[in-house]
């Protein structure tokens, strides 16, 4: 279950510049920096098993709300609550290091994602296979395709089993056949009662994996509902304005 | 939050440090060997051939000065960048923070156990033999690993909102190169200023290692415990400051 009641999340402006420097003359000037609201207001609930689309353009917000549900920093105001075992975010391989191979890299991700020693043991020949990738398991990382660094991170994140599966763009990039692997399996971890929360721009694949929508722009809620009333609206809205 | 195998993800990102270190260099730990020989091999040269030393036994006496001191350096600077460099991990996965700057020190670790082999080597060849005050051997390292943990803590949690942090630390080593004992002895240090040496944990341990080396006698008590007291002093503000600071982390990434 994720519940946001009134959530808002501001950040400093100009916190880009941590050096001394700049620390030392804001302090002289007597400037203080402007609050930037990266998400403002915002009110949606996820059931235990349900599943959220959260759309919008670049700076809408939605890493700031997927940091807050997976715990990564605190709302400046409102109440977040997420209730199951830690969120399994995916942005190309997270924590992977480009100079180790597939298969450390494996481990090294499973054990960042909250696997044990066993698990991790009891499940990696099921991950290799899943990944697919073939004999590149044992080179370093660097050499990988976008693809196959996705088809990896992906095979770990799902193979964890998290409460909360949190899906991005990433599944874009895989080939067709691929995909509907991955689809297969985020379909059984939503049959096994589990809650997902997909990210992106606008995706045929989110109409097909999520029930309901959530649409966000400068940090403020547009519409929340069923997802093909806010996806249709997004969409509209998107093709007025023309591509971005 | 997270509730996996703290154990498990300790010795991963320990792994990944230290292949990531060695996997592109051909001769691999050699490399940890190397450095500090050819060091004591210098410094050995200046202080019995330029300099001359009235220290017996000088490439055991440096040594015991170098170890430490490179350990610390490396440690601490590393360390320092570790959140930083890893923020990725930092900002997209929510394990228990502190096992990164934690996890950089420790892998330095292996490479200090590999020079604290060539440090007893070099001791026995020049006939210092095992005696029974080598068991503090461990309790000091430790008591400087947990010194280095504390310092790290703190100054990798700072360096996330003043970037200039690292540069600092490399400073600060610069300096305690000279104030450490590496290559004059406790006696050479005016009496006055031995206590304040005892309580920087690095000198202690210097100094310490040389009584159970070179003398085969233990350490005196008031040398372990301002070395223990500052070590744990260190470590307790570490961990405090740290736990303030991390909820902001994300933020300032």
């Amino acid at each position: 279950m994720i519940e946001f009641n009134a959530v808002s999340k501001t950040f400093r402006q100009g916190v880009g510049t941590k050096l001394l420097r700049q620390y030392a003359s804001d302090l002289v000037s007597g400037r203080s920096s402007k609050l930037f609201y990266a998400l403002r207001e915002v009110s949606f609930r996820v059931e235990t098993g349900g599943s959220l689309a959260v759309v919008g353009h670049n700076g809408a917000g939605k890493s700031t709300l997927l940091g807050l549900v997976a715990g990564l920093t605190q709302p400046s105001k409102g109440k977040v609550a997420v209730e199951g075992r830690m969120a399994a975010l995916l942005e190309l391989g997270s924590g992977f290091h480009p100079e180790l191979t597939g298969m450390e890299n494996l481990r090294l991700n499973a054990s960042l994602l909250g696997l044990s020693r066993r698990r991790t043991a009891e499940l990696s020949d099921d991950i290799v296979a899943f990944a697919d990738i073939g004999d590149f398991i044992r080179e370093p990382i660097r050499t990988y395709s976008m693809g196959m660094v996705m088809r990896l991170a992906f095979a770990v994140a799902i193979s964890a089993e998290p409460d909360i599966l949190i899906v991005d763009e990433v599944l874009a990039v895989g080939d067709q056949a691929f995909q509907e692997k991955c689809f297969e399996r985020i379909r059984r971890h939503k049959a096994a009662g589990r809650t997902l929360l997909c990210v992106s721009h606008q995706n045929a694949m989110v109409r097909e994996l999520c029930d309901r929508a959530l649409w966000l722009d400068r940090g403020a809620v547009v519409r929340e509902g069923p997802a093909p009333e806010v996806l249709d609206a997004y969409a509209a809205h998107d093709s007025l304005k023309g591509p971005a | 939050m997270w509730n996996g195998d703290y154990l498990f993800l300790l010795t991963n990102l320990i792994q990944k440090d230290f292949k990531v270190r060695y996997r592109n260099m051909s001769l691999g730990v050699f490399w940890s060997l190397l450095n500090p020989l050819v060091t004591m091999g210098v410094l050995t040269f200046v202080f019995t051939r330029i300099h001359r030393s009235a220290q017996p036994d000088f490439p055991v006496f440096v040594l015991c000065g170098l170890i430490p001191f490179n350990f610390f350096s490396l440690a601490w600077s590393t360390g320092t960048s570790s959140l930083v460099e890893n923020s990725v991990i930092v900002k997209r996965i929510a394990v228990p923070r502190e096992v990164i700057p934690i996890s950089t020190v420790l892998a330095n670790c292996v490479h200090l156990l590999i020079q604290i082999g060539l440090l007893l080597a070099v001791a026995l060849a020049f006939g210092k033999g095992v005696n029974r005050h080598w068991l503090w051997l461990p309790f000091l390292w430790a008591m400087e690993i947990v010194f280095v943990c504390g310092l790290t803590l703190l100054s990798s949690a700072v360096n996330i909102f003043i970037r200039d942090t690292r540069y600092v630390v490399e400073s600060f080593n610069a300096v305690l190169f000279w104030l450490v004992p590496i290559f004059y002895s406790e006696s050479d240090v005016p009496p006055r200023f031995v206590a304040v040496y005892h309580y920087n944990p690095v000198a202690a341990l210097v100094m310490g290692m040389r009584y159970v080396l070179l003398e085969a006698s233990a350490p005196p008590l008031s040398l372990l415990l301002k070395l223990s007291a500052t070590s744990l002093l260190v470590l307790g503000i570490g961990i405090v400051a740290f736990r303030r600071m991390e909820r902001s982390f994300y933020d300032y990434l």
